[in-house]
């Protein structure tokens, strides 16, 4: 069994302009002590499932199960919730300074944590708060601990994020784009820091992101995500070496090339549809350069290809490279055609 | 911090002075007939002479001012014209009363509007959030004559008459006589004032809570699986108290100076009846003690302020 077992989770939101579908129908496993990636554009609904896993989504229509060491935590009760929140799952956000409290030392706040849980004295804790600093390579811990979050620098604050997060030794790390808002040269240490807890404590992780270098260096399995829902699931060098979804090879392609410097970088070109009203068929049809017929109609499921059980892709598109250039060029050329005829020519050099 | 503290008391003194050359101005404008009042409707032109000499008001302006300040920064604020008291003593018997009034209410206004902003603010478009806000808007547009006038009405005058009598119908009991009596004759003046000002401090507490209630950090302090009232007592309402706090030392410091309304409606001697009764008289030295306290409450309640967002928030006083 594994440590965490998503399926079906859908979340929806009333807002004044319809209902927000930010998760459809999601589905994923975590093993122990492994390491799963969630990528995908800005709004795709990673934060908002993974939030809503922990219980943390409020005023949002829930569905589905996620199974947590045995305990569906969907619908669970608050104080089950509550006594999992920290202990066993811990939670890391992108900013580090806003997400920890400006007023209250960074070791009043991870005191707070531990004695939530665990019934010790303030010294005690304190101790553990000041080793936990020094674990995540903070120099001087024992007087860091009586320093607020805007005291330290950006990598630092996130490393206490990660000291409080890891505090209780929790068998399941939520990180949700936790290098997005910091340096270069710093992402690479957070990433090493929460690396070698993973190795230390056998903590599985949860790491959400939208920057697919950062999946290189960390993940076992990744789950490609888009519209709220999954595009392709597959073990981190399948999706990078033998990737079957237009999504996942448009986002492959956005990735700058290791070390090129200077490389120019193709986005996908369109952006992401509504989530109040989702069209009928795949929700990448619209930005998809291989699109045909059937993706407009009908959505496809996320189905077992390249025979390889662990390689699921929600795409008709049969893995054929030659079938996939011919779509391509069909597209480009009704869209040529399309393009010239509700263009009425201008004789050149006659402006307005 | 200490700089900036010097700075700011600089600042209050000459905002102070600024005031007094204000009012001399203002009420050496208007035509000034004190010495003919006080000697009476058959006085001589001497007598009239004469008294205006012994007030000083003979002396030219400039000279007047100049031994009014120089007195005020010994302490002494000149005598009132009608009964030759010390400004000082009759700051001294108005203060109390209105320091009883504005201190009580305060406390009670502070602990209903944050009380009722919170409940508000943790359960937003609820029926209870709405009936508080129906409520708040309620006191809030009662003018503050009305409501002390209504509470008379019902809790002394029918409460009287139907052989109750529950508290006074004005006046003042001296807190050394007794805690029950001096509660006693404060209690309706407390609530007129503090239900219109409740109204102001549960929708600014519900604003402020609303707001740091979706911040990171109480996503955080949730995350970390410490009990929802924790959450929002030690991280929401700890945060959201700042404005609250400013809106508190302003309110205060400025009704140090006096609550004319109340203090009127309920015959209590304070300090904005005292003013009052001295602007119909033109006692002009009794007027420039009242307006110069309010002022000082002001400057100092600003002061307080701002020391308070040092204590309540670190990162400005480690700046
Ligand atoms: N409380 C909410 N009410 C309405 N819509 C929301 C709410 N929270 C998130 N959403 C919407 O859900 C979608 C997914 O958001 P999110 O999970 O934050 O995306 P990601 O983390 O992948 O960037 C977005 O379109 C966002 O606008
Ligand atoms: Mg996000």
């Amino acid at each position: 069994m594994a440590l965490l077992e998503v399926r079906d989770l859908e979340v929806a939101f009333n807002t004044a302009d319809g209902v927000v579908q930010a998760v459809r129908g999601l589905s994923f496993d975590v093993e122990r002590g492994s390491t799963l990636a969630i990528v995908g554009e800005s709004g795709s609904g990673k934060s908002v499932a993974t939030q809503t896993i922990a219980g943390l989504t409020r005023g949002a229509r829930v569905s589905g199960t996620a199974r947590f060491d045995g305990i569906d935590l969907i619908g669970a009760d608050p104080e089950v919730l509550r006594r999992v929140r920290g202990a066993q799952i811990g939670m890391i956000f992108q900013d580090p300074l806003s997400s920890l409290h400006p007023y209250y030392t960074v070791g009043w706040q991870i005191v707070e944590m531990i004695r939530a849980h665990r019934k010790v004295t303030k010294a005690v804790a304190q101790q553990r708060a000041a080793e936990l600093l020094s674990i995540v390579g903070i120099p001087r811990a024992e007087q860091r601990i009586h320093d607020y979050p805007h005291q330290f620098s950006g990598g630092m604050r996130q490393r206490v994020m990660i000291a409080m997060a890891m505090a209780l030794d929790p068998a399941l790390l939520i990180a949700d784009e936790p290098t997005t808002a910091l340096d270069v040269t710093v992402q690479a240490q957070v990433l090493d820091v929460m690396r070698s807890l993973q190795e230390r404590f056998g903590t599985a992780i949860i790491l959400i992101t939208h920057d697919l270098g950062v999946v290189a260096e960390m993940a076992d399995e990744v789950v490609v995500m888009y519209a709220g829902a999954v595009m392709e699931r597959a073990p981190r060098r399948t999706l990078f070496y033998r990737n079957h979804h237009p999504y996942t090879e448009g986002l492959l392609a956005s990735l700058p090339s290791q070390g090129g410097t200077g490389q120019r970088l193709t986005p996908i070109p369109g952006s992401p549809p509504s989530l109040i009203s989702l069209p009928a068929g795949c929700p990448f049809a619209p930005r998809c350069r291989y699109a045909f017929d059937r993706c407009w109609s009908v959505a496809p499921p996320l189905d077992m290809v390249h025979d390889d059980p662990a390689h699921r892709s929600a795409c008709w598109l049969a893995d054929d490279a030659q079938g996939r250039r011919d779509n391509q060029a069909r597209n480009a050329a009704e869209a040529a055609a399309a393009g010239s005829s509700d263009r009425t020519p201008t004789p050149a050099g006659v402006g307005p | 911090m200490v700089r900036f503290l010097i700075r700011r008391v600089a600042l209050g003194f000459l905002v102070l002075w600024l005031i007094t050359v204000a009012v001399f101005g203002l009420f050496f404008v208007a035509p000034n007939n004190v010495a003919r009042t006080l000697a009476g409707r058959q006085a001589t032109p001497e007598t009239v002479a004469a008294i205006s000499h012994r007030l000083g008001l003979d002396q030219p302006l400039w000279k007047q001012y100049l031994d009014f300040v120089g007195n005020a920064l010994h302490g002494d604020l000149g005598y009132d014209y009608y009964h030759q008291v010390p400004v000082t003593t009759i700051l001294g018997s108005a203060l109390p009363i209105t320091l009883s009034l504005v201190f009580g209410a305060a406390f009670l206004w502070l602990g209903l509007g944050v009380f009722n902003g919170v409940i508000s603010a943790t359960h937003p478009r609820s029926f209870t959030d709405r009936s508080l806000t129906a409520l708040s808007l309620f006191f809030y547009s009662t003018p503050t004559f009305l409501l002390g006038i209504l509470l008379l009405y019902v809790l002394y005058f029918r409460l009287t008459l139907a052989g109750h009598t529950a508290f006074p119908a004005g006046g003042y009991a001296p807190f050394g006589g007794g805690l029950g009596p001096w509660a006693q004759h404060l209690v309706l003046p407390w609530f007129t004032l503090a239900l219109v000002s409740a109204a102001t401090y549960t929708r600014l507490t519900r604003a402020s809570m609303l707001d740091v209630l979706g911040e990171d950090y109480v996503r955080t302090a949730r995350s970390k699986g410490i009990g929802e009232r924790r959450v929002v007592l030690r991280h929401g309402l700890r945060a959201a108290l700042t404005p609250i706090v400013t809106q508190f030392g302003i309110d205060v410091g400025s009704l140090l100076g006096g609550v004319v309304v109340t203090e009127t409606v309920f015959s209590l001697p304070g300090l904005g009846k005292t003013a009052i009764d001295a602007i119909n008289q033109q006692d002009l030295p009794v007027i420039i003690g009242i307006v110069l306290f309010a002022a000082a409450a002001v400057v100092v309640a600003n002061i307080l302020v701002d020391l308070a967002y040092a204590v309540l928030d670190p990162r400005v006083r480690l700046h």
